[in-house]
């Protein structure tokens, strides 16, 4: 585990060295080259932020009207016949939103249920194998102005319940 | 997505109302406000970094070597996109930087390789199967090693956090392919009903 976080930790400053060596080996300007490709990124950023804006006020509000809370309650009593933790079940909800809310649910859940737990280990494969799906879709459409998605929402909401559903089975068959 | 946004806001209105926390849910609207701006600022910070080292990669003639060697497996899924296409590149390094859990790097190289297939798009307002597949694939997350949630694990006391390491790439691999599967059942499905 040592060595797979030593090699992570050098990976980023590994590849810059590289990038910048290369660069100069081929004789490019690295400097010039490097400020006329960062120039872009203010532009694309302003392009997303309105996107942004509109997937964080869903997710703050949705948070705060109490729905979450209700919605996390259903979600309790249909987890009891399953034998499935419902702590489970807000990670599930949150981690399409919201990274930073994910995080601190999962905290909440080691904090009190323990690091060893059913429930803590569900959560984290979760965690692991789930992605800000909102949020990605949001940033990488509205970086280039896609207003027509066709079926793209429906795929990722589905494709998201399945991998969750496969996250809390594979849990369930190997502890 | 309008129909989601729609459906969110009007139920978190309604919940607030019911639940009393009106107050709460405007107090909200503007944190979302706050904090959208704070994470652009460190997106602006961040995205410019990379487009500015994958710009000397390109400069350099790197980037077309890099297309040159991942290009025949990137076309095995994405069979659209022509070959050296500079969508190549962006798409294989978005995913790289995926599966090694850069998610600093892996936001604005997305956005670089929806920029590249946006220009193989013939109705701009319109998406494309090769960026559905795109996005669907780094929607279900191919991370290989998650790290925060390991570290945190180790942080509150587990016995051996690295036990989720298996489940959590299985789970990621499985769960990959299927969002692909139904990604392509969709489209059969739509283009019988079309």
């Amino acid at each position: 585990m040592r060595v797979i976080n030593l090699l992570c930790q050098y990976l980023i400053p590994a590849f810059v060295l590289f990038t910048v060596v290369y660069g100069f080996v081929k004789k490019v300007r690295v400097y010039d080259s490097f400020v006329s490709g960062a120039k872009d990124g203010i532009g694309i950023i302003m392009g997303i932020f309105p996107y942004v804006l509109a997937i964080f006020i869903v997710v703050k509000t949705f948070e705060a009207s109490g729905a979450h809370d209700f919605l996390k309650r259903m979600f309790s009593l249909a987890s009891g016949p399953l034998q499935i933790p419902p702590e489970v079940f807000s990670i599930a909800i949150v981690k399409p939103f919201s990274n930073a809310a994910s995080l601190g649910i999962f905290t909440e859940i080691l904090k009190t249920t323990g690091a060893d737990s059913l429930g803590s280990i569900a959560a984290a494969v979760i965690m692991g194998s789930a992605e800000t799906t909102f949020y990605v879709l949001a940033v990488y459409l509205g970086s280039i102005g896609i207003k027509k998605t066709k079926y793209l929402v429906p795929v990722c909401i589905t494709a998201d319940i399945m991998g969750i559903i496969i996250a809390i089975t594979l849990v369930k068959l190997m502890f | 997505m309008n129909a989601i946004w729609l459906l969110v806001i009007c139920i978190s209105v309604l919940f607030s109302a019911v639940s009393g926390r009106i107050d709460e849910f405007t107090k909200a609207m503007f944190e979302a406000g706050k904090a959208a701006v704070e994470v652009c600022l460190y997106l602006v910070g961040i995205v410019s970094l990379w487009l500015g080292l994958t710009k000397i990669l390109e400069d350099s003639g790197l980037i077309y070597k890099l297309s040159n060697f991942f290009g025949a497996a990137i076309s095995l899924l994405f069979r659209n996109i022509p070959k050296g296409h500079p969508s190549i590149t962006s798409i294989t390094l978005n995913l790289l930087a995926n599966l090694f859990g850069l998610g600093n790097a892996a936001t604005p190289l997305g956005i670089r390789a929806m920029e590249d297939l946006q220009t193989l798009n013939n109705r701009p307002d319109e998406i494309t199967f090769e960026m559905m597949l795109f996005i669907v694939i780094n929607t279900s997350s191919i991370q290989l090693v998650p790290f925060t949630v390991i570290g945190l694990l180790a942080n509150y006391g587990s016995s051996n956090p690295n036990v989720i390491i298996l489940p959590t790439l299985v789970a990621t691999f499985i769960s990959s392919a299927t969002a692909v599967g139904i990604l392509f059942l969709f489209k059969k499905f739509n283009r019988r009903a079309g």
